[in-house]
C-alpha cells in the first residue's frame, strides 16, 4: 500500500491523527502514572476493553464512512447476552443453539435497520433510535416474562466456552483480543485492500454519483448494518459466555464509546473518509485513557474529562489534517486557482 | 450522413398530474455536440435522467443505433455507452485520483475473495486517462479529487467517462460553477472528446460556452423543444431571448440602457 512516502502520501493516511493521538495518550501516561500499564497485567486491562469495544467499533466506522450511523449497539449487547443466557442457561438448551440464535437475532435486527434507511430515506440516527428503544423494550419485557428476574445465570464449558468466553495467555487476556485482532486483519483486507472498500468510500463521498457508478448501494447499506448490529450481539454473547450471566440493562455505554473511539480514528461524521487502523488505533486510545487512570494520582473521575478533550483535540487535528493532505500535492506543483 | 447514436421520439414524462416533458424528439450523431439550452425548471435535468435511465419516458421511445431500448436503471444506460458527467464532476472528493476513477470497476489481482485492489495499475491508467485529454498537470494518482480545482474534476470524469468507453456524454452544466479558465479547459475536453467520436449532450444556460462547441441547438421551454436549428443558424441574442422566454431579455436590455442614457450612465438601482 505504500510505495511512495511523501509528506503528502502521510497526510493523506486518515490514521495519521489517531497514531499521534495515541501516542500522545501513551506519554501522557506514562509521566503520570509510570509504565505500569504497559506491563502485561496492565496491557490485559486496556485489551481486553479495547477488544471488546473494537470488534463493535470497526463496523460501527465502517458504517459512518458509508454515511450511516448504527446506535442500536448499544441494545444489541444485552440482547445478544441475554439472548444465549435465556437459551442456554434458563431452558438449558445446548449451547450451540444459544449461539446461533443470538447471532442471528443480530442478522434480523441489522436486515431491520438497513432495510428502513434504504426504503424510507429517514435518517439512520432515527431509525436506529428507535430499534435501540424497541429492542431494549423487547429485551426487558420478553426476560421478565419468561424468567421473572432482569439476571439471568448460564454456564458454559468445553469449546463454547474456550471460543467465546475465556481467558486466555495466563488468564488475564480475554478470548477476545484474538477475535478483535482476526477481525480487525480481515476487516483491514476488505476495506483497504480488496476493491469492496472502495465502494463502502465511495458511498459515503457520494452516494448518487456512487450508485451512478454501479455500486449496489442499498445492498452495501443493509449488509453493513447487519455486520454492526451481528457484532454487537456477538460481543453481548461472549460477554455473557464468560461471567456467566447477563442483565437486562447495560451496554449503552458501548454506543458513545464506540463514536468516540471511531471519530478519534479519524473517520469524517459526513462519511467518506477513514480508516479500520485508524479506528483500531483509536479503540486503543480510549480504552488506554480509561484504564490508565487507574495507574496514576488522579481520581478516575477525571477520565471523562479527558476524553472529551481528547475527542474535540483528535477532531479538530483530524480536520486540520484533512485540509493538509487536500492540498497536500497542490503546492508542490505550483499553486493554481 | 451518419445515423444518430441516440435519438428521443416523442417522449413525454409526467409525475403524477404534473406533465414535465412533452413531445420531446431530438437525437445526436457520432461526433456531434448537442447543446440543450434551457432556463432553471425547463425540464433539462429530467430529460437528462431520462436519457441516463434515472427515470423512464412515461410513453414515447428511446432509440441507439436506430433500435428501441429502454434503460430501466443507470446501469443499463451505462452499459449501454451512456455516461452523465454532473455539475460538479461526480467525484468523491476525499478519494484518490485513482480509485475515484476506477470506483464500481476496480482493477484487481489475485483470485476469488481474495482480490487484491492494484493501486498502481489504477493510478497509472487513470492519469494516463487524463493526460490523454489534455490536462497535463495531473501527475499524482494518490491525489485526492478534493484537491483538484473544478475544471480539472470535470475533465477527470470526462476522461473517466471516455475511458469506460462511453458513446454517449452527457455533461449536466458542466461549466455552470466555473471560472472562465476552468470553462475554457472544459470545453476543450468537450472538443477531445467530440474528435474522438462520442456524441455529446452538453446542458447549459451560458449561451457563449454552448456556442463555442455546439454543432446543434435545443431550446427547452416549459418541457418542450421550443426550437432546434444547426450551428449558425441563430446568433447569440435569439438564443438569449429563446431561452429567456421570447423578446423579454431584449426589451429588459432595451429599458436598462435607456435608463443608463438618462441618469449620467448609472445603472437603475438594485430592486428592493
Amino acid at each position: 500500500m505504500s510505495a511512495s512516502f511523501s509528506p503528502g502520501g502521510l497526510l493523506r493516511r486518515p490514521e495519521a491523527g489517531a497514531a499521534l493521538g495515541l501516542i500522545a495518550v501513551l506519554v501522557f501516561f506514562a509521566i503520570f502514572g509510570g509504565l505500569t500499564f504497559l506491563k502485561p497485567a496492565g496491557m490485559a486491562s486496556w485489551l481486553n476493553v479495547a477488544a471488546n469495544l473494537g470488534v463493535i467499533a470497526i463496523p460501527l466506522g465502517l458504517l459512518m464512512i458509508a454515511g450511516e450511523l448504527d446506535i442500536s449497539v448499544g441494545a444489541m449487547v444485552p440482547f445478544g447476552a441475554m439472548t444465549v443466557a435465556v437459551i442456554s442457561g434458563h431452558y438449558g438448551l445446548p449451547i450451540w443453539l444459544g449461539v446461533a440464535v443470538a447471532l442471528s437475532f443480530g442478522v434480523i435486527v441489522g436486515l431491520v435497520n438497513g432495510v428502513l434507511v434504504v426504503k424510507t430515506a429517514v435518517p439512520s440516527l432515527i431509525v436506529t433510535l428507535g430499534s435501540l428503544f424497541a429492542v431494549q423494550g423487547i429485551v426487558l419485557g420478553l426476560t421478565v416474562l419468561i424468567t421473572k428476574s432482569t439476571s439471568v445465570a448460564l454456564t458454559v464449558e468445553g469449546p463454547a466456552k474456550a471460543l467465546f468466553g475465556d481467558f486466555v495467555l495466563g488468564g488475564q487476556l480475554q478470548v477476545m483480543v484474538l477475535w478483535w485482532l482476526g477481525l480487525s486483519a480481515l476487516y483491514i483486507f476488505f476495506v483497504h485492500v480488496s476493491p469492496f472498500g472502495n465502494w463502502i468510500f465511495a458511498m459515503g463521498g457520494d452516494k448518487v454519483s456512487a450508485r451512478n457508478a454501479g455500486i449496489p448501494t442499498d445492498r452495501l447499506t443493509i449488509i453493513l448494518f447487519v455486520l454492526s448490529a451481528t457484532s454487537a450481539a456477538f460481543v453481548g454473547m461472549c460477554q455473557a459466555i464468560l461471567y456467566n450471566s447477563a442483565q437486562v440493562a447495560g451496554g449503552q455505554s458501548f454506543i458513545f464509546n464506540a463514536i468516540i473511539s471511531v471519530v478519534v480514528g479519524g473517520v469524517l461524521l459526513t462519511g467518506g473518509f477513514g480508516s479500520v487502523v485508524g479506528i483500531f488505533f483509536g479503540t486503543i486510545t480510549f480504552a488506554i485513557v480509561t484504564q490508565g487512570i487507574y495507574y496514576t494520582d488522579f481520581d478516575r473521575n477525571w477520565s471523562s474529562l479527558i476524553i472529551g478533550v481528547l475527542l474535540l483535540g483528535a477532531v479538530l487535528m483530524n480536520n486540520t489534517f484533512r485540509k493538509m493532505a487536500l492540498s497536500a500535492t497542490t503546492k508542490k506543483k505550483g499553486a493554481k486557482v | 450522413m451518419t445515423a444518430p447514436i441516440l435519438a428521443l421520439r416523442g417522449v413525454n414524462k409526467s409525475f403524477g398530474p404534473i406533465d414535465v416533458l412533452h413531445d420531446i424528439t431530438l437525437e445526436v450523431k457520432p461526433g456531434e455536440v448537442l447543446c440543450l439550452l434551457g432556463d432553471n425548471g425547463a425540464g433539462k435535468s429530467t430529460l437528462i435522467k431520462i436519457m441516463s435511465g434515472v427515470h423512464q419516458p412515461s410513453s414515447g421511445m428511446i432509440e441507439m443505433d436506430g433500435q428501441p431500448v429502454s434503460f430501466p436503471t443507470p446501469r443499463v444506460a451505462a452499459e449501454a455507452g451512456i455516461s452523465t458527467v454532473h455539475q460538479f464532476g461526480g467525484t468523491f472528493p476525499l478519494m484518490s485520483i485513482g480509485r475515484s476513477f476506477f470506483v464500481g470497476v476496480e482493477p484487481t489481482w489475485g483470485w476469488g475473495p481474495f482480490r487484491v485492489y492494484d493501486r498502481k495499475r489504477a493510478n497509472a491508467i487513470a492519469v494516463k486517462a487524463v493526460q490523454d485529454m489534455g490536462i497535463t498537470r495531473i501527475s499524482d494518482g494518490d491525489r485526492l479529487v478534493g484537491g483538484l480545482s473544478g475544471g480539472e474534476r470535470q475533465s477527470l470524469a470526462i476522461a473517466r467517462a471516455v475511458h469506460f468507453g462511453a458513446r454517449v456524454l452527457i455533461l449536466d452544466e458542466p461549466t455552470a460553477a466555473l471560472g472562465v479558465k476552468q470553462a475554457t479547459h472544459v470545453l476543450r475536453i468537450v472538443n477531445e472528446a467530440k474528435r474522438r467520436g462520442l456524441a455529446v449532450i452538453f446542458i447549459t444556460h451560458q449561451v457563449m460556452h454552448a456556442m463555442a462547441v455546439g454543432d446543434h441547438f435545443a431550446v427547452l421551454i416549459r418541457g418542450a423543444v421550443a426550437a432546434d436549428f444547426k450551428k449558425g443558424e441563430k446568433t447569440r441574442e435569439e438564443i438569449t431571448d429563446l431561452m429567456a422566454g421570447g423578446a423579454s431579455m431584449a426589451s429588459l436590455e432595451a429599458e436598462i440602457e435607456g435608463f443608463m442614457a438618462s441618469h449620467d450612465g448609472h445603472p437603475p438601482p438594485p430592486a428592493e
